[in-house]
């Protein structure tokens, strides 16, 4: 019999029933709770007169609508200007307390976004099946969790049952072999990754990450490349646990202690591929050929080298690809063949569940350390992923770092990766963003968005343009 | 849930490829805690020539007349013709319940995205994958013939073109079951109590570091 791989061993475990055409329940160990995806999911456990399967695997935090500024977080509930989103994340408080839902409320110091505040934790394990009413769960693959996204039909599902149901999907290795060059990051692997596959070539498959630049990375930097797994189509991206893994949840909150950290440390100690396990689709990758990465479109797919051109549409053959990358440059108002160092940046951000965590902020912070941003930035933001990273971060004084360099220093959540709060790209504009998605209008209306590591975000606030974040010395 | 069993209507062709759940209803309607309304915005960025509000009166926006949904050969559309990839991006469940509250019924697309794709099951909309070249022959003929409209036959599993001809297509069994019944999958799930209440005793035994309780 062949072996297995990791999502094969995580999905058999969970396995309750599964049909004669494949249909499955799988139990769901652990269930987030943010405030956008959630309320009707609740109000429909209120219509059927159900309560939670299981209270105590689920957690909450507020996240997508929150206000980043200190005076108007200061003010709580209060603090929030839109009506609309303050009834949001009163009904999040509101439901955790009437189905008793742990919540770690807006001004609770261990707040932040949901996937970087489950991992920070403990809360999230590994080996566990996590879901979430987000796309980002994929994040929590980093830890060898089975964690993916889904929709608040779902979530209530998982209230209700703690089981999903579903079907397996197919299995995809990326392998990226050798190591990185200084200055390439987790975000350049992950872009390149989506650059060579598309953003639909992992749709249907769960893909696993190995090779060494992956074992090489520091588990916050896996979290960086599963949480964009999802840009590759992707629902659920994993590592293998190792030492690194396992050093990294050892004392948080959450995670077992004593006799029992050494029993659930040797049963996740094998939680990894076996060698001959089977793959529908393997990718390989040589670390040593990823260079910073920038996109230049409206897909995450749409990326280049920052030593890179942005492509010519009419040197692209297949009529759809070009119609593609025109629509892109149109939005973007660029031109094909205009170099990537070339295009102009009105803003940078700095944050979201991709890139907000407190190695990203130390690279951030050393690069901007003693410069001053572009006086052609009119906004540069940097938002941390959570109260904990933010105070670390300001122990560290890297809030001192960033305010001296002229970019502003906010309280956290998912903030301009989205924009659902007021912080908003405005039309026209273009920024840096260290977030997961350059889609039309995703960070404002007629936003303009170039994904980037936070070392590039940074050089590009200091130079008012894409620079190579290598040359800087 | 709304049963689906045959539904005839007019296509509305979206010719653009990767077409992501930000397109499909942005994320300042979102906020909302309700299930409903959700219609009026949906492809609000390219409806609309302004930016639209959740507070606003959309009957008092200026519409984008290029934007193949505000076309009057396409008014009353139920079937979505779209592109690959369709529906990538955000989970948000908030992208089919806009295009149901709009009142489409069936979207016809060589691939979706996989979260969007079971979203679409769960709110009574038909997601049906066609290969590629007969996707770019329907666009061709939506294109060339106003008021162009199919009937779709999910018990038969057929497309029925206005010649005559027909389209077969695959549907999961179970899913079919679930959308020509309008059957509840929590109360499907829950019929199974016992088996997850053994599983879950099981899996505490075995694996009792996830049950600690916060």
């Amino acid at each position: 019999m062949s072996g297995k791989t990791l999502y094969d061993k995580i999905w058999e475990a969970h396995l309750v029933q599964r049909r004669e055409d494949g249909t499955s329940l799988i139990y769901i160990d652990r269930h987030l709770i943010h405030e956008v995806t959630s309320p009707q999911a609740f109000e429909g456990l209120r219509l059927a007169g159900r309560k939670p399967w299981r209270a105590d695997a689920n957690y909450a935090t507020p996240d997508h609508n929150i206000p980043t500024t200190r005076d108007e977080r200061a003010q709580g509930l209060e603090g929030i200007k839109d009506p609309v989103s303050k009834i949001q994340v009163s009904t999040l408080d509101d439901n955790c307390r009437e189905f008793n839902i742990f919540e770690l409320g807006m001004n609770d110091l261990r707040q932040g976004i949901v996937h970087v505040v489950g991992p920070e934790q403990g809360i999230t394990l590994p080996g566990m099946t996590i879901v979430c009413g987000d796309s980002h769960t994929s994040t929590h693959g980093a830890l060898g969790a089975l964690a993916h996204g889904i929709g608040t039909s779902e979530v209530e599902h998982v209230l209700a049952t703690q089981c999903l149901m579903q079907k397996k999907m197919k299995n995809m290795l990326v392998r990226v072999d050798g190591q990185l060059r200084t200055g390439v990051t987790a975000k350049d692997i992950v872009l390149a990754i989506i650059g060579r596959i598309g953003t639909a070539g992992g749709t249907g498959y769960t893909i696993e990450f190995g090779g060494e630049a992956i074992r090489n990375l520091s588990v916050e930097g896996r979290m960086t490349v599963c949480n964009m797994a999802i840009e590759a189509g992707a629902r659920a991206g994993l590592v293998a646990v190792d030492q690194t893994t396992l050093d990294y949840i050892e004392g948080r909150p959450f995670a077992p202690k004593g006799a029992m950290w050494d029993e659930a440390a040797a049963a996740w100690s094998q939680l990894v591929s076996d060698e001959d396990a089977q793959w529908d689709a393997v990718v390989e990758l040589d670390a040593a050929d990823i260079e910073p990465q920038v996109t230049w479109g409206t897909s995450p797919e749409m990326v280049a080298s920052v030593n890179g051109t942005i492509p010519d549409p009419s040197q692209e053959k297949d009529e759809t690809k070009r119609q593609n990358i025109e629509q892109a440059l149109k939005y973007m108002g660029l031109q094909g063949g205009t170099a990537i160092r070339d295009i102009k940046l009105d803003c940078v951000f700095i944050g979201s569940c991709t890139n907000s965590r407190i190695e990203d902020l130390r690279e951030a912070a050393k690069v901007v350390a003693g410069k001053r941003k572009a006086d052609s930035v009119e906004l540069a933001l940097v938002v941390p992923g959570s109260g904990l990273v933010k105070q670390q971060a300001e122990a560290e004084g890297l809030d001192k770092i960033f305010e001296a360099a002229g970019l502003e220093w906010r309280e956290p959540g998912c903030s301009m990766c989205l924009a659902m709060n007021a912080d908003q790209l405005g039309a026209g504009k273009h920024c840096a963003s260290t977030s997961n998605r350059n889609f039309e209008g995703r960070q404002g209306f007629g936003g303009r968005t170039h994904l980037v590591s936070p070392a590039m975000a940074a050089a590009a606030a200091v130079h008012g343009h894409f620079v190579d974040v290598r040359d800087l010395g | 849930m709304k049963k689906f069993n045959q539904e005839t209507g007019i296509v509305l062709p979206l010719d653009r490829a990767n077409v992501d759940t930000d397109f499909i209803i942005p994320k300042q309607f979102l906020k909302s805690i309700k299930r409903s309304g959700f219609g009026v915005n949906l492809f609000d960025e390219h409806r609309y020539l302004d930016k639209g509000e959740p507070d606003a009166d959309n009957s008092k926006r200026p519409l984008n007349p290029d934007f193949v949904l505000n076309q009057p050969r396409y008014a009353g559309a139920s079937v979505l013709l779209a592109r690959d990839n369709f529906g990538c991006g955000s989970s948000r469940e908030h992208a089919p319940w806009a295009l149901d509250d709009y009142g489409f019924r069936a979207i016809l697309a060589p691939s979706y995205a996989d979260i969007f794709f079971n979203n679409c099951f769960k709110n009574g909309l038909l997601p049906i994958v066609l290969p590629r070249d007969v996707i770019d022959a329907l666009f061709d003929e939506v294109e060339a013939n106003p008021g162009y409209s199919l009937t779709i036959d999910l018990p038969a599993q057929e497309i029925r073109k206005p010649d005559g001809t027909v389209l077969n297509f695959e549907v999961d069994s179970f899913r079919k079951q679930c959308l020509v019944e309008g059957l509840d999958d929590i109360g499907i799930t829950l019929q199974d109590s016992d088996k997850i209440r053994e599983f879950e005793s099981q899996w505490r035994t075995t694996a009792p570091w996830y049950f600690t309780t916060p």
